[in-house]
């Protein structure tokens, strides 16, 4: 059997992210001729658990009340469990990007004597092994990977992937109960950034601010564009730096990254960090007074002009033509 | 308590992409014109551990380094940053971006400085590094160690009886205890900027002691490391030629322009529904 584990956090539902990791793992296992098996760690509610079931083969669920509260170290030994109570001889076991997810992938790997691979854009098995093909070099670099040891424990760019479609009859659902050690690392305290509207991840339009706004005034007229289109804002690494906006803004390769129908960078000149960060963008439209700016290579139209001349025209003619 | 701090020295990541170039047959980036440097993210986690050192007190630092001869001059810096001492692992000309080969080295260096000088509290390695950027050594190296591990992590205070972290997920601030020893993975934030070594500091880091390993001393064979711990290699890499046509709005007057832009925008946002 050639069956492909996808491993998802039940406190986040069936969200983008678990939907694009459940594709990538239907896709891989479609290849291969083998099934995908949800495991899910932590209590879910019902209707993502039957959301979950209705595009897999088998969704095997660690439902303890300790995990409702994700602590990393008990969430690796649930999925190792997990894997274990599933098939346990996954060719491939996938992991969607969020931080628990990140820190879970190598040390699972390690556990289960596969290879791991951070932030994969594209996978494919070729024979025994699985090609994980992602950025490298601050995103100066394409380069692809050959995980020799299986199985291969990926966390994936998960909104770049299609949804898993359903299929004909849902998967059965196997309860496990899990044994799970105190932590020895606890979280003991969240203190959730303020955040209005959709997370950035989630979002179908960005606007986004670089260094060229020189300062955090300017953000106030991006809210005004970005309010009128019904976009989340977002910012360059510089600018979260400088402290112009909040660090959870960031777009880059070592902030989020982003997937959403438009992106509109604007004095952003497109650092390979933050192309990084905004390469699953359908569209991107971009502001600069630099025609050479790199982020004209890198987005489909825009405009060779001083964001303070445009914005507030862009506004009004915006507001007028969706009014 | 002694806390470890584990440094990569790498390529500039801050190199141009125009003078950037792959090496097709050593499958990784051409040296050219760039600069060595150490990895920015280990940079903040020496910044972490000294602001813990000032914090708590009576806490000795040591970097530790795998890496070809060039890196002791991290080191160095590392010690001018006022790091108390430093071991280099001595690399021999292997390029291989793998981070299970990597773990194994730095956890039987960290076995043997335990030998030597006692148990490390913690120890920090960056996020993520700037030429390969897998983000797996941390975690390779808490479950070679069989230590517990936490990621992402901005600071390190004296908790109630431990050490507690502060650290950035996606949506917020975590704060956890955690009980020594253990690994965590650090990144960037306003008050992890590295500092710059003073002058003074520079001249006394040369007094300092820095021990120079080889894989044979830890008891590790260099062929053995390169084929057997290796668990992925570098299939294929290319620079991306994705580069798109952008449409540059014209006109005579920046009202034609900025409309035409309106257009385009609103176009897509209306397709979204």
């Amino acid at each position: 059997m050639a069956n492909v584990a996808v491993c998802v956090l039940g406190s986040f539902g069936y969200d983008r992210a678990a939907q694009g990791a459940v594709g990538a793992g239907r896709a891989l296992a479609a290849s291969v001729g083998g099934e995908v098996h949800v495991l899910v760690i932590g209590p879910a509610d019902e209707e993502a658990v039957a959301a979950m079931a209705a595009v897999a083969d088998r969704v095997v669920l660690g439902a303890n009340q300790e995990l409702r509260d994700v602590q990393p170290e008990q969430a690796l030994q649930a999925a190792e469990q997990l894997h274990a109570a599933g098939s346990g001889d996954y060719v491939a076991v996938l992991l969607s990007n969020d931080t628990y997810s990140q820190e879970i992938a190598p040390r699972l790997a390690h556990r289960l004597g596969g290879s791991s691979m951070a932030d994969a854009a594209a996978i494919r098995m070729d024979g025994d092994h699985l090609l994980a093909q992602r950025t490298a070099y601050g995103g100066k670099a394409i380069s692809i990977y050959r995980l020799k040891k299986s199985p291969a424990v990926v966390w994936l760019r998960a909104r770049g992937f299609e949804p898993a479609p359903e299929q004909p009859s849902s998967g059965d659902v196997t309860p496990v109960d899990l044994n799970l050690d105190p932590p020895r690392i606890r979280i003991v305290g969240r203190e959730v950034a303020a955040q209005e509207g959709v997370r950035l991840e989630d979002a179908p339009v960005i606007v986004s601010g670089g260094r060229g706004l020189g300062g955090p005034e300017p953000f106030q007229e991006l809210k005004k564009l970005a309010d009128t289109i019904g976009a989340e804002q977002g910012a360059s690494r510089a600018a979260c730096d400088a402290g112009w906006v909040p660090p959870n803004w960031q777009v880059g390769q070592t902030g989020k990254k982003v997937a959403p129908e438009l992106y509109i960078a604007i004095a952003i000149s497109g650092a390979s960090q933050h192309l990084l960060g905004m390469g699953d963008s359908k569209v991107v439209a971009a502001i600069n007074t630099d025609a050479d700016a790199p982020i004209f290579k890198h987005c489909s139209f825009g405009i060779v002009e001083d964001y303070k001349a445009v914005v507030p025209l862009l506004t009004e003619k915006l507001a007028a033509l969706s009014g | 308590m002694r806390v470890l701090v584990c440094l990569k020295q790498i390529l500039d990541p801050d190199v141009p992409a125009r003078d950037f170039e792959i090496d097709p047959a050593a499958k990784a980036a051409k040296r050219g014109g760039a600069n060595l440097v150490t990895n920015i993210f280990c940079e903040n986690a020496i910044e972490t551990a000294l602001q813990f050192r000032e914090a708590a007190g009576d806490v000795k630092v040591t970097a530790l380094c795998y890496g070809e001869s060039s890196a002791e001059d991290c080191l160095r810096k590392a010690m001018a940053m006022t790091v108390d001492e430093a071991c280099l692992v001595e690399r021999e000309g292997n390029t291989n971006p793998d981070a299970a080969a990597v773990g194994q080295v730095l956890a039987a260096a960290i076995s043997r400085l335990e030998q030597d000088g006692g148990p490390f509290d913690a120890v920090l390695v960056g996020r993520e590094s700037g030429d390969w950027g897998t983000g797996q050594t941390g975690g390779v190296l808490a479950e070679e160690l069989g230590r517990p591990a936490l990621g992402f992590v901005e600071s390190l205070s004296p908790g109630n009886g431990g050490i507690t972290l502060r650290r950035q997920t996606d949506v917020g601030i975590e704060v956890a205890e955690a009980e020594p020893p253990f690994v965590v993975t650090i990144t960037n934030n306003e008050d992890n900027v590295p500092r710059i070594p003073k002058t003074r500091d520079v001249m006394m880091s040369y007094r300092k002691p820095l021990q120079k390993v080889s894989l044979a001393d830890l008891g590790l064979d260099g062929d053995e490391i390169r084929n057997g711990f290796s668990s992925f290699e570098v299939e294929e890499i290319f620079v991306p030629t994705d580069e798109v046509d952008c449409e540059l709005a014209e006109g005579d007057t920046l009202d034609e322009r900025v409309d035409q832009l309106a257009r385009k925008i609103h176009e897509v946002v209306a397709s979204i529904g």
